[in-house]
Protein backbone atom coordinates (compact mmCIF):
# COMPACT_ATOMS: atom_id res chain seq x y z
CA UNK A 1 0.00 0.00 0.00
CA UNK A 2 1.11 3.46 -0.58
CA UNK A 3 0.39 5.50 2.68
CA UNK A 4 1.28 9.66 2.91
CA UNK A 5 2.09 10.29 6.33
CA UNK A 6 1.65 14.41 7.26
CA UNK A 7 3.74 16.01 9.91
CA UNK A 8 7.38 14.58 11.39
CA UNK A 9 7.09 14.74 14.90
CA UNK A 10 7.70 11.51 16.69
CA UNK A 11 4.25 9.78 16.03
CA UNK A 12 4.43 10.69 11.96
CA UNK A 13 8.38 8.80 12.34
CA UNK A 14 7.80 6.06 14.04
CA UNK A 15 4.52 4.91 11.98
CA UNK A 16 6.57 6.10 8.63
CA UNK A 17 9.26 3.55 10.15
CA UNK A 18 6.88 0.69 10.87
CA UNK A 19 5.37 0.96 7.81
CA UNK A 20 8.33 1.14 5.92
CA UNK A 21 9.41 -1.82 7.91
CA UNK A 22 6.44 -3.70 6.86
CA UNK A 23 7.32 -3.33 3.27
CA UNK A 24 4.79 -0.62 2.60
CA UNK A 25 5.52 2.53 0.46
CA UNK A 26 5.51 5.96 2.20
CA UNK A 27 6.02 9.09 1.83
CA UNK A 28 6.39 11.82 5.11
CA UNK A 29 5.57 15.48 4.70
CA UNK A 30 7.24 17.70 6.95
CA UNK A 31 6.95 21.11 6.43
CA UNK A 32 10.03 21.87 9.03
CA UNK A 33 13.20 21.97 7.08
CA UNK A 34 15.73 20.48 9.87
CA UNK A 35 13.47 18.17 11.42
CA UNK A 36 13.04 17.02 7.72
CA UNK A 37 16.66 16.54 7.03
CA UNK A 38 16.99 14.71 10.54
CA UNK A 39 14.67 12.62 10.10
CA UNK A 40 15.91 11.51 6.30
CA UNK A 41 19.08 11.07 7.69
CA UNK A 42 16.97 8.24 10.59
CA UNK A 43 14.73 6.33 7.56
CA UNK A 44 16.09 7.62 4.12
CA UNK A 45 14.95 9.33 1.37
CA UNK A 46 10.56 9.13 2.07
CA UNK A 47 10.34 12.64 3.57
CA UNK A 48 8.72 15.94 1.65
CA UNK A 49 10.20 18.66 3.10
CA UNK A 50 7.01 20.65 2.66
CA UNK A 51 3.55 21.56 4.29
CA UNK A 52 1.11 18.79 3.73
CA UNK A 53 -1.90 21.19 4.14
CA UNK A 54 -0.94 22.72 0.76
CA UNK A 55 -3.26 21.07 -2.19
CA UNK A 56 0.01 21.64 -3.92
CA UNK A 57 2.13 19.78 -2.23
CA UNK A 58 0.23 17.27 -1.31
CA UNK A 59 -0.09 16.33 -5.01
CA UNK A 60 3.38 16.30 -5.22
CA UNK A 61 3.57 14.06 -2.50
CA UNK A 62 1.33 11.66 -5.01
CA UNK A 63 -1.97 11.81 -3.49
CA UNK A 64 -3.91 10.96 -5.91
CA UNK A 65 -2.74 7.46 -6.11
CA UNK A 66 -2.29 7.07 -1.93
CA UNK A 67 -3.99 4.35 -0.64
CA UNK A 68 -3.86 6.23 2.68
CA UNK A 69 -3.30 9.69 4.25
CA UNK A 70 -2.33 10.20 7.68
CA UNK A 71 -2.39 13.44 9.33
CA UNK A 72 -0.59 12.99 12.81
CA UNK A 73 0.39 16.42 13.42
CA UNK A 74 0.34 17.95 16.79
CA UNK A 75 -2.55 20.80 15.41
CA UNK A 76 -6.00 19.46 14.91
CA UNK A 77 -7.36 22.21 12.27
CA UNK A 78 -4.06 21.01 10.19
CA UNK A 79 -5.00 17.64 10.66
CA UNK A 80 -8.78 18.19 9.37
CA UNK A 81 -7.70 20.50 6.56
CA UNK A 82 -4.69 17.75 5.16
CA UNK A 83 -7.72 14.92 5.72
CA UNK A 84 -10.28 17.19 4.01
CA UNK A 85 -8.18 18.00 0.86
CA UNK A 86 -6.82 14.50 0.46
CA UNK A 87 -10.63 12.70 1.02
CA UNK A 88 -12.51 15.42 -1.78
CA UNK A 89 -9.69 16.79 -3.89
CA UNK A 90 -7.28 13.96 -4.11
CA UNK A 91 -9.91 11.37 -3.65
CA UNK A 92 -8.25 9.32 -1.19
CA UNK A 93 -9.39 6.31 -0.53
CA UNK A 94 -8.87 6.39 3.59
CA UNK A 95 -7.77 9.11 5.63
CA UNK A 96 -6.84 9.27 9.30
CA UNK A 97 -6.79 12.14 11.57
CA UNK A 98 -5.04 12.23 14.83
CA UNK A 99 -7.30 14.18 17.52
CA UNK A 100 -5.49 16.05 20.09
CA UNK A 101 -8.31 17.54 21.43
CA UNK A 102 -10.93 14.98 22.50
CA UNK A 103 -13.32 17.86 22.32
CA UNK A 104 -12.98 17.22 18.39
CA UNK A 105 -13.97 13.92 18.00
CA UNK A 106 -17.35 14.23 17.05
CA UNK A 107 -16.68 16.95 14.80
CA UNK A 108 -13.83 15.08 12.58
CA UNK A 109 -16.54 12.46 12.13
CA UNK A 110 -18.70 14.42 11.26
CA UNK A 111 -16.93 16.23 8.59
CA UNK A 112 -15.92 13.06 6.73
CA UNK A 113 -12.09 12.07 8.44
CA UNK A 114 -12.53 8.26 8.41
CA UNK A 115 -10.90 6.89 11.13
CA UNK A 116 -9.64 9.39 14.15
CA UNK A 117 -7.28 8.65 16.85
CA UNK A 118 -7.10 10.31 20.04
CA UNK A 119 -4.21 10.37 22.20
CA UNK A 120 -5.49 12.01 24.78
CA UNK A 121 -7.92 9.80 25.37
CA UNK A 122 -5.78 6.49 25.22
CA UNK A 123 -3.90 7.85 27.90
CA UNK A 124 -6.53 8.67 29.91
CA UNK A 125 -7.95 5.08 29.20
CA UNK A 126 -4.66 3.24 30.24
CA UNK A 127 -4.40 5.41 33.73
CA UNK A 128 -7.74 5.10 34.58
CA UNK A 129 -6.90 1.41 34.45
CA UNK A 130 -4.20 2.17 36.75
CA UNK A 131 -5.73 4.23 39.48
CA UNK A 132 -8.63 3.13 41.69
CA UNK A 133 -11.82 4.62 39.57
CA UNK A 134 -13.21 1.57 39.60
CA UNK A 135 -14.77 0.17 42.91
CA UNK A 136 -13.31 -2.74 43.33
CA UNK A 137 -9.66 -1.47 45.11
CA UNK A 138 -7.13 -4.20 44.88
CA UNK A 139 -5.34 -4.31 48.67
CA UNK A 140 -2.92 -6.95 48.31
CA UNK A 141 -1.76 -9.74 45.86
CA UNK A 142 -1.46 -13.04 48.12
CA UNK A 143 -0.34 -16.90 47.23
CA UNK A 144 2.48 -15.73 44.73
CA UNK A 145 0.08 -13.55 42.72
CA UNK A 146 -2.37 -16.56 42.88
CA UNK A 147 -5.00 -14.44 45.08
CA UNK A 148 -5.71 -10.99 45.31
CA UNK A 149 -7.48 -9.24 48.57
CA UNK A 150 -10.09 -6.98 47.22
CA UNK A 151 -12.47 -4.46 48.52
CA UNK A 152 -15.74 -3.20 47.35
CA UNK A 153 -17.51 -0.27 48.04
CA UNK A 154 -21.62 -0.26 48.14
CA UNK A 155 -23.10 2.13 46.24
CA UNK A 156 -26.72 2.90 46.16
CA UNK A 157 -27.67 0.86 43.79
CA UNK A 158 -25.35 -1.88 44.17
CA UNK A 159 -26.71 -5.68 43.86
CA UNK A 160 -25.51 -6.75 46.83
CA UNK A 161 -26.87 -4.72 49.14
CA UNK A 162 -29.81 -5.50 51.60
CA UNK A 163 -28.80 -8.95 50.35
CA UNK A 164 -27.18 -11.53 53.41
CA UNK A 165 -24.07 -12.63 52.57
CA UNK A 166 -24.59 -16.22 52.53
CA UNK A 167 -27.43 -15.93 50.11
CA UNK A 168 -24.62 -14.09 47.20
CA UNK A 169 -23.72 -17.18 44.81
CA UNK A 170 -19.62 -16.29 45.04
CA UNK A 171 -17.58 -18.02 42.40
CA UNK A 172 -15.82 -21.07 43.32
CA UNK A 173 -12.52 -19.91 45.33
CA UNK A 174 -13.92 -16.82 46.30
CA UNK A 175 -14.92 -15.54 50.10
CA UNK A 176 -15.79 -12.24 52.03
CA UNK A 177 -14.75 -12.49 55.04
CA UNK A 178 -15.26 -8.68 56.46
CA UNK A 179 -17.05 -5.21 56.39
CA UNK A 180 -15.75 -2.24 56.99
CA UNK A 181 -19.02 -0.25 58.29
CA UNK A 182 -18.55 3.53 60.41
CA UNK A 183 -15.15 2.90 60.18
CA UNK A 184 -15.56 -0.32 62.27
CA UNK A 185 -14.55 -3.61 61.17
CA UNK A 186 -16.85 -6.62 61.84
CA UNK A 187 -16.55 -9.88 60.22
CA UNK A 188 -19.02 -11.01 57.65
CA UNK A 189 -21.32 -14.38 58.75
CA UNK A 190 -23.78 -15.63 56.26
CA UNK A 191 -26.60 -13.87 57.79
CA UNK A 192 -25.20 -10.52 58.02
CA UNK A 193 -26.85 -7.94 55.87
CA UNK A 194 -25.11 -5.79 53.67
CA UNK A 195 -25.70 -2.10 53.43
CA UNK A 196 -25.29 0.73 51.10
CA UNK A 197 -21.76 2.59 52.59
CA UNK A 198 -20.04 -0.83 53.76
CA UNK A 199 -16.56 -1.80 52.31
CA UNK A 200 -16.65 -5.64 51.75
CA UNK A 201 -13.09 -6.86 52.01
CA UNK A 202 -13.21 -10.57 49.45
CA UNK A 203 -10.13 -12.24 48.63
CA UNK A 204 -10.00 -14.69 45.44
CA UNK A 205 -8.32 -15.73 42.45
CA UNK A 206 -7.43 -12.98 39.94
CA UNK A 207 -9.95 -14.28 37.56
CA UNK A 208 -12.52 -13.82 39.75
CA UNK A 209 -12.32 -10.36 39.65
CA UNK A 210 -15.03 -9.66 37.27
CA UNK A 211 -17.32 -11.77 38.56
CA UNK A 212 -16.78 -10.56 42.24
CA UNK A 213 -17.40 -6.99 40.88
CA UNK A 214 -20.40 -7.86 39.15
CA UNK A 215 -22.08 -9.59 41.91
CA UNK A 216 -20.98 -6.58 44.59
CA UNK A 217 -21.38 -3.95 42.34
CA UNK A 218 -22.80 -4.37 39.47
CA UNK A 219 -22.03 -4.42 35.93
CA UNK A 220 -21.17 -0.46 35.49
CA UNK A 221 -17.93 -0.24 36.94
CA UNK A 222 -16.81 3.63 36.69
CA UNK A 223 -17.71 6.15 39.69
CA UNK A 224 -19.97 9.09 38.64
CA UNK B 1 -27.87 41.63 12.70
CA UNK B 2 -26.05 39.49 14.66
CA UNK B 3 -22.35 38.81 13.93
CA UNK B 4 -19.22 37.11 15.02
CA UNK B 5 -16.11 37.70 13.99
CA UNK B 6 -13.43 35.23 14.59
CA UNK B 7 -9.65 36.91 15.00
CA UNK B 8 -9.24 40.60 16.13
CA UNK B 9 -6.34 41.56 13.54
CA UNK B 10 -6.40 44.57 11.32
CA UNK B 11 -9.18 43.17 9.63
CA UNK B 12 -11.31 41.74 11.89
CA UNK B 13 -11.07 44.74 14.27
CA UNK B 14 -11.39 47.05 11.58
CA UNK B 15 -15.11 45.06 10.32
CA UNK B 16 -16.12 44.44 13.83
CA UNK B 17 -16.19 48.18 14.46
CA UNK B 18 -17.88 49.41 11.74
CA UNK B 19 -20.30 46.73 11.80
CA UNK B 20 -20.63 48.16 15.91
CA UNK B 21 -20.92 51.80 14.39
CA UNK B 22 -23.74 50.54 12.14
CA UNK B 23 -25.76 49.33 15.23
CA UNK B 24 -25.48 45.52 14.62
CA UNK B 25 -24.21 43.09 17.26
CA UNK B 26 -21.01 42.38 17.11
CA UNK B 27 -19.29 39.54 18.41
CA UNK B 28 -15.61 39.57 18.40
CA UNK B 29 -13.10 36.44 19.46
CA UNK B 30 -9.46 36.40 19.36
CA UNK B 31 -7.06 33.97 21.34
CA UNK B 32 -4.85 36.91 22.59
CA UNK B 33 -6.97 40.06 25.15
CA UNK B 34 -3.52 42.15 23.67
CA UNK B 35 -5.71 41.96 20.13
CA UNK B 36 -8.71 43.95 21.64
CA UNK B 37 -6.53 46.96 22.00
CA UNK B 38 -6.63 47.50 17.97
CA UNK B 39 -10.91 48.36 18.84
CA UNK B 40 -11.96 51.88 19.94
CA UNK B 41 -12.87 52.60 23.44
CA UNK B 42 -16.34 53.48 21.97
CA UNK B 43 -16.92 49.36 20.57
CA UNK B 44 -20.32 48.68 22.26
CA UNK B 45 -20.08 44.70 21.34
CA UNK B 46 -18.76 41.95 22.78
CA UNK B 47 -14.75 41.13 22.76
CA UNK B 48 -14.07 37.61 24.26
CA UNK B 49 -10.77 35.31 24.64
CA UNK B 50 -11.03 32.13 23.16
CA UNK B 51 -11.04 29.59 20.61
CA UNK B 52 -12.93 30.51 17.47
CA UNK B 53 -12.39 26.66 16.53
CA UNK B 54 -14.30 25.46 19.84
CA UNK B 55 -18.04 24.92 19.88
CA UNK B 56 -18.47 25.12 23.09
CA UNK B 57 -16.49 28.53 23.47
CA UNK B 58 -18.37 30.04 20.63
CA UNK B 59 -21.57 29.10 22.04
CA UNK B 60 -20.85 30.39 25.39
CA UNK B 61 -19.80 33.86 23.67
CA UNK B 62 -23.27 33.67 22.47
CA UNK B 63 -22.47 32.88 18.88
CA UNK B 64 -25.60 30.73 18.59
CA UNK B 65 -28.39 32.65 16.42
CA UNK B 66 -25.87 34.84 14.44
CA UNK B 67 -26.90 35.49 10.71
CA UNK B 68 -23.14 36.05 9.70
CA UNK B 69 -20.01 34.22 10.74
CA UNK B 70 -16.57 35.58 9.92
CA UNK B 71 -13.08 33.61 10.19
CA UNK B 72 -10.36 36.03 10.38
CA UNK B 73 -7.45 34.43 11.86
CA UNK B 74 -4.02 33.95 10.69
CA UNK B 75 -4.54 30.63 10.19
CA UNK B 76 -6.22 29.00 7.15
CA UNK B 77 -6.78 25.91 8.75
CA UNK B 78 -8.12 27.65 11.85
CA UNK B 79 -10.06 29.52 9.85
CA UNK B 80 -11.82 26.39 8.13
CA UNK B 81 -12.32 24.54 10.83
CA UNK B 82 -14.10 28.04 12.70
CA UNK B 83 -16.41 28.03 9.74
CA UNK B 84 -17.17 24.44 9.39
CA UNK B 85 -18.02 24.06 13.22
CA UNK B 86 -20.25 27.48 12.68
CA UNK B 87 -22.32 25.85 9.89
CA UNK B 88 -22.30 22.34 10.98
CA UNK B 89 -22.17 22.70 15.07
CA UNK B 90 -23.88 25.95 15.31
CA UNK B 91 -26.19 26.08 12.11
CA UNK B 92 -25.53 30.12 11.13
CA UNK B 93 -26.27 30.85 7.72
CA UNK B 94 -24.17 32.80 6.30
CA UNK B 95 -20.47 32.08 6.97
CA UNK B 96 -17.30 33.28 5.15
CA UNK B 97 -13.81 32.09 6.11
CA UNK B 98 -10.35 33.93 4.93
CA UNK B 99 -7.94 31.36 3.30
CA UNK B 100 -5.11 32.98 1.61
CA UNK B 101 -3.95 29.96 -0.13
CA UNK B 102 -5.34 29.99 -3.39
CA UNK B 103 -5.71 25.99 -3.63
CA UNK B 104 -7.29 25.61 -0.31
CA UNK B 105 -9.86 28.49 -0.81
CA UNK B 106 -10.86 26.67 -4.36
CA UNK B 107 -11.19 23.61 -2.75
CA UNK B 108 -12.89 24.63 0.24
CA UNK B 109 -15.38 26.78 -1.81
CA UNK B 110 -16.09 23.53 -3.43
CA UNK B 111 -17.20 22.04 -0.55
CA UNK B 112 -20.01 24.89 0.24
CA UNK B 113 -17.77 27.57 2.38
CA UNK B 114 -17.41 31.04 0.70
CA UNK B 115 -13.55 31.41 0.85
CA UNK B 116 -12.04 34.99 1.06
CA UNK B 117 -8.30 34.99 -0.32
CA UNK B 118 -6.12 37.92 -0.04
CA UNK B 119 -3.40 36.37 -1.96
CA UNK B 120 -5.68 36.30 -5.14
CA UNK B 121 -7.14 39.83 -4.23
CA UNK B 122 -3.82 41.32 -3.75
CA UNK B 123 -2.58 39.86 -7.04
CA UNK B 124 -5.19 41.10 -8.72
CA UNK B 125 -5.57 44.51 -7.70
CA UNK B 126 -1.46 44.76 -8.24
CA UNK B 127 -2.22 43.16 -11.84
CA UNK B 128 -4.97 46.12 -12.74
CA UNK B 129 -2.87 48.50 -11.31
CA UNK B 130 -0.27 47.94 -13.54
CA UNK B 131 -2.36 47.32 -16.46
CA UNK B 132 -0.77 43.19 -16.88
CA UNK B 133 -2.92 40.50 -17.74
CA UNK B 134 -2.79 37.89 -14.94
CA UNK B 135 -4.17 34.69 -13.86
CA UNK B 136 -5.88 35.03 -10.72
CA UNK B 137 -8.60 33.09 -8.53
CA UNK B 138 -11.40 34.56 -7.02
CA UNK B 139 -10.86 37.27 -4.31
CA UNK B 140 -14.08 36.32 -2.56
CA UNK B 141 -15.33 32.33 -4.09
CA UNK B 142 -18.95 31.98 -3.39
CA UNK B 143 -19.99 28.20 -3.72
CA UNK B 144 -20.80 26.98 -7.30
CA UNK B 145 -25.02 26.32 -6.51
CA UNK B 146 -26.85 26.04 -9.48
CA UNK B 147 -26.67 22.77 -11.37
CA UNK B 148 -25.93 20.82 -8.88
CA UNK B 149 -26.83 17.90 -6.75
CA UNK B 150 -28.83 20.17 -3.87
CA UNK B 151 -31.96 21.81 -3.38
CA UNK B 152 -31.32 25.35 -3.39
CA UNK B 153 -31.29 27.74 -6.49
CA UNK B 154 -27.60 30.12 -6.52
CA UNK B 155 -27.73 33.48 -5.07
CA UNK B 156 -25.60 35.81 -7.16
CA UNK B 157 -25.42 38.17 -4.77
CA UNK B 158 -22.28 39.21 -3.52
CA UNK B 159 -22.24 42.78 -2.71
CA UNK B 160 -24.42 43.51 0.43
CA UNK B 161 -25.05 40.87 3.10
CA UNK B 162 -24.80 43.63 5.15
CA UNK B 163 -27.10 47.49 4.75
CA UNK B 164 -25.01 49.88 5.70
CA UNK B 165 -28.19 51.12 8.17
CA UNK B 166 -28.30 47.53 9.85
CA UNK B 167 -31.61 46.29 8.57
CA UNK B 168 -31.96 42.82 7.23
CA UNK B 169 -29.73 41.68 5.19
CA UNK B 170 -30.10 43.13 1.04
CA UNK B 171 -28.93 39.58 -0.15
CA UNK B 172 -27.34 36.55 0.61
CA UNK B 173 -24.25 35.45 -0.18
CA UNK B 174 -25.28 31.73 -0.47
CA UNK B 175 -28.20 30.00 0.54
CA UNK B 176 -26.70 27.71 3.17
CA UNK B 177 -29.73 27.27 5.56
CA UNK B 178 -28.51 24.37 7.14
CA UNK B 179 -26.33 21.26 7.56
CA UNK B 180 -28.17 19.16 5.02
CA UNK B 181 -27.41 21.88 2.30
CA UNK B 182 -23.89 21.77 3.38
CA UNK B 183 -23.31 18.21 2.99
CA UNK B 184 -25.31 17.70 -0.03
CA UNK B 185 -22.68 19.92 -1.30
CA UNK B 186 -19.55 18.46 0.01
CA UNK B 187 -20.89 15.04 -1.92
CA UNK B 188 -20.71 17.53 -5.33
CA UNK B 189 -17.24 18.15 -4.56
CA UNK B 190 -14.94 17.65 -7.70
CA UNK B 191 -12.96 14.87 -8.01
CA UNK B 192 -9.65 15.46 -9.39
CA UNK B 193 -8.79 11.57 -9.28
CA UNK B 194 -9.05 9.94 -12.86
Amino acid sequence: MFVIVVGGGKVGYFLARELIGAGHEVALMERDRARAVQVTEEIGSVVIAHDGCEGKYLGQAGANRADIVAAVTGDDEDNLVICQMAKHHFDVPRTIARVNNPKNESLFKHLGVDEIVSPTRMILGSIEADIPVHELLHLAVLGGGELELVEAQLRIGSPAVGVTAGSLELPDGCSIFAVIRDERAMSVRSDTELKEGDKVIGIGRTECEGELHRILLGDTDLLD
Amino acid sequence: MKIVIVGCGRVGSTLAENLDADGHEVIILDVKTSAFDRLPETFKGAAIRGDGTDAEVLRRSGAQGADIFLSLTEGDNRNVMAAQVATETLAIPQVIAKINDPVRAAAYAELGIVTLCRTNLMVDRVANYLGLPMQTGPGIDIPETSGRDHPHPSSQTIESPVQATGGEPAGRIVPQTDAETARARRLGFRRSRG
